[in-house]
């Protein structure tokens, strides 16, 4: 297929749906159907069709629509004039589908609906996620309509491998996976290696706790990361592919094979893309809850069928990784990143964000926070921004403590430093990470000695136990977090554990054991009185004592 | 989560063939059918336990031992790895499974709490089934449904925004009187 042909196909695609006047779209990612999302779409289905009106009606299924937590979530569409009005609405019963149609003529339910004007909408900023919630993930020509696949085919007909890599580079894009490694200078490192084999890994063994995005994006928007993978190969030339995902992800697993199946029918994917000589085949594989398998040599280990350990680098995985060959492995968001940065080019991209951090973050909003749900916001924009304007602020007039981002390799940020612009550098002064994405709104019942023995006891479980400084040091440092928050701490307890965070932070083998201090240190640094009243025998949140926690 | 094979519970019901030999049962076709797919590499190991547990509810020595094999692995490398991942169960799952969420959202909006209660109620420690099979009660690190928090996911339906009260009542029916709270 050339670039001309799809867009004939799209343009096909867009005619069969030019005759409706109205459309309703159903969120049907995870929360939403947890929520009964299905049972809606369907009493919908039925409604329209008891009227007769399936050619003047459309409904969809689409993917994640953002304000996760008033699911179910429904965005009405009347396409009558120029510009079509979108009404989303929230909580929406599948009793409702009568109501909810003749909103189209009287009106939506005041009480549902959701005012697109609110700053949650207003100051987001999408590129990965701008498909999320419009298109249906279970339909490739729904993907291709709306522009799948385009920079693919013109990347394959049109640029050379070295033309893609510089348009990378150009827009300074660094991994979404939480490091913020330069992703064009990874690239050209596996690019420029030479073997007969070259593989493209995407890691979507998402297994940060507070941290969903990846998930939300295979989701709603398959095609997105698989089409961003197979530029990535045609840069790289590689022509074997892996999406390592958690097996716990069971619909993005379904529809990303889905995915892959229709591209391959349609060579999109698989051999003889788009009509070159150039394949690239990729292929799902299921991890099994073990969290250090995001570590990237541990996921390759994981792919090749052993224990998830992992290994000295270097090498890394772009000289020698997957069964010995250089490996390309990037985030779920980094791919997703990649079609729109060809086909706007790596300047347009460049200009968004901070100096150092381009583009656009995903953050996964959870915790003690209004709007719970995905968002998606230029780099540079600051937390208080993100957490008062986007999140909506703390609910039932609580006061806002801190926010926690990176997970277990993160840290706690509080609200003094909360004008602080969101990019990887300051994240990192702040004593915390970007991570993948999680970001937990605390209040002031969160007691932070609980949250670092939390992570504390998080990492000594997922410690793979290949290396001493994590194995046992995540024990010890767990043991001692227990002694403080039961007000057991004996003289020299609280030097014991910085002296410990540190031997494990310098010692460990991979990131996993490295950044398990993390929490403890920055709520050491930025909540030492927290410490202080739990050496005194209280605890400032009322968690601690005197009932136990489980931890 | 490393559970001895020689202190399995026998079980029958969900024992691979009567005479050990999974690959005569029809349940293994499924497993057979993955490793064909894999061309019987050594590498489809994960992907074969996968199969199979989801086949025959958990991975019994004869089911290790038929892929170490039809891979021509190791069966002490096919024990490691099955034992190294949490979402491989040496043991056979009760009838129904709770799985109580304990991601950082859940752990501040009330997951401990509900775990504690059902482990209380029936008598059951996180990660262990009930003295009668009734329930598994299982622990997840996050199954990202954060904006729902907290969650549980009760054999395959993730139900966000539980109190105990509502784990309680839903589970409580599983469980018949003379095997109530107590029973050890």
């Amino acid at each position: 297929m050339t670039p001309d042909e799809l867009r004939t196909r799209a343009g096909l695609e867009r005619a069969k749906t030019a005759g409706y006047r109205e459309r309703v779209r159903v969120c049907t990612a995870a929360s939403c159907l947890s929520l009964g999302s299905r049972a809606l779409q369907e009493a919908l289905v039925a409604e329209v069709d008891r009227r007769g009106e399936t050619d003047r009606c459309e409904v969809k299924s689409v993917g994640c629509l953002g304000l996760c937590a008033a699911g179910p979530l429904v965005m009405t569409e009347l396409l009558e004039g120029d510009t079509p009005s979108e009404q989303l609405l929230r909580e929406v019963q599948p009793e409702q589908a009568a109501t909810l149609l003749d909103g189209f003529r009287h009106g939506f339910p005041a009480r549902q609906s959701i005012s697109s004007d609110l700053p949650f909408f207003r100051k987001q900023e999408r590129i990965v996620t701008a498909q999320c919630g419009r298109l249906d993930p279970e339909r490739i020509d729904d993907a291709i309509a709306m522009g799948g696949y385009q920079a693919l085919l013109q990347a394959l007909h049109e640029r050379s491998p070295a033309e893609v890599l510089a348009e990378i580079e150009s827009s300074g894009l660094r991994g979404r996976g939480g490091a913020g490694y330069p992703t064009g200078l990874k690239w050209r490192t596996v690019a420029k290696a030479e073997a007969p084999q070259k593989y493209v890994v995407c890691n979507a063994d998402e297994g940060d706790p507070g941290a969903y995005m990846d998930r939300s994006i295979l989701e709603s928007d398959p095609h997105r990361v698989l089409e961003g993978m197979a530029i990535a190969a045609y840069a790289v030339g590689a022509s074997e592919g892996y999406l390592y995902v958690r097996a716990e992800y069971g619909l993005a697993v379904e529809r990303l094979r889905k995915a892959i199946r229709q591209g391959d029918r349609l060579g999109l994917l698989g051999s003889a893309m788009g009509g070159t000589s150039f394949r690239f085949h990729v292929e799902v594989r299921l991890g099994a809850g073990a969290y250090v398998c995001g570590e990237e040599t541990a996921l390759l280990a994981s792919i090749e069928g052993g224990r998830g350990t992992p290994r000295p680098r270097p090498p890394y995985p772009a000289e020698s990784g997957l069964y010995g060959s250089p490996t390309l492995i990037n985030n779920v968001e980094t791919f997703a990143n990649v079609p729109a940065i060809l086909a706007r080019g790596g300047e347009w991209f460049a200009s968004i964000g901070t100096e150092k951090s381009k583009g656009t973050k995903v953050f996964a909003l959870a915790g003690k926070v209004v709007h719970n749900g995905l968002v998606e916001v230029p780099m540079g924009t600051t937390l208080r921004e993100i957490v008062f304007d986007v999140g909506g602020g703390i609910p039932d007039g609580a006061c806002f403590k801190g926010v926690q981002t990176g997970g277990p390799s993160g840290g706690c940020i509080p609200a003094a430093f909360l004008d602080t612009p969101v990019d990887y550098e300051t994240l990192v002064e702040l004593g915390s990470i970007m991570g993948s994405g999680g970001m937990i709104v605390m209040d002031e019942q969160t007691c932070m000695v609980d949250l670092a023995r939390y992570f504390m006891a998080f990492c000594r479980d997922e410690s793979c136990g290949k290396c001493v400084p994590c194995r046992v040091g995540t024990v010890e440092l767990h043991r001692l977090l227990d002694r403080i928050a039961h007000g057991q701490a004996i003289a020299g307890d609280m030097d014991l554990l910085e002296e410990l965070c540190d031997l494990v932070r310098h010692t460990s083998l991979c990131g996993l054991g490295q950044s398990a201090p993390n929490p403890v240190l920055s709520t050491l640094r930025h909540f030492p009185e927290e410490y202080r009243a739990h050496l005194e025998g209280h605890c400032p949140a009322g968690r601690c004592f005197p009932t136990e926690s489980p931890g | 989560m490393a559970h001895g094979v020689a202190q399995r519970p026998e079980s029958p019901a969900s024992a691979p063939g009567a005479a050990g030999k999974p690959r005569r049962d029809a349940r293994w076709q499924l497993v057979a059918a993955t490793l064909r797919r894999q061309g019987h590499r050594p590498q489809a190991l994960i992907e074969g336990m996968h199969a199979a547990q989801e086949s025959f509810g958990c991975l019994e020595p004869t089911t290790l031992r038929a892929l170490a094999d039809a891979l021509g692995v190791p069966l002490a490398k096919v024990y490691g790895v099955a034992t190294f991942y949490h979402l491989f169960s040496l043991k056979p799952p009760g009838a129904h499974t709770c799985v109580v969420c304990l991601g950082t959202a859940c752990h501040l909006k009330g997951g401990p709490a509900i775990l504690a209660a059902l482990a209380e109620a029936h008598n059951v420690e996180p990660g262990k089934t009930s003295p009668g099979g009734e329930l598994s009660l299982l622990v997840a690190r996050c199954v990202g449904a954060c904006s729902l928090a907290p969650v549980v996911v009760i054999d395959g339906d993730t139900i966000g925004r539980v109190t105990p009260e509502v784990v309680l009542a839903r589970v409580g029916p599983w469980f018949s009187d003379r095997e109530g709270a107590r029973d050890a």
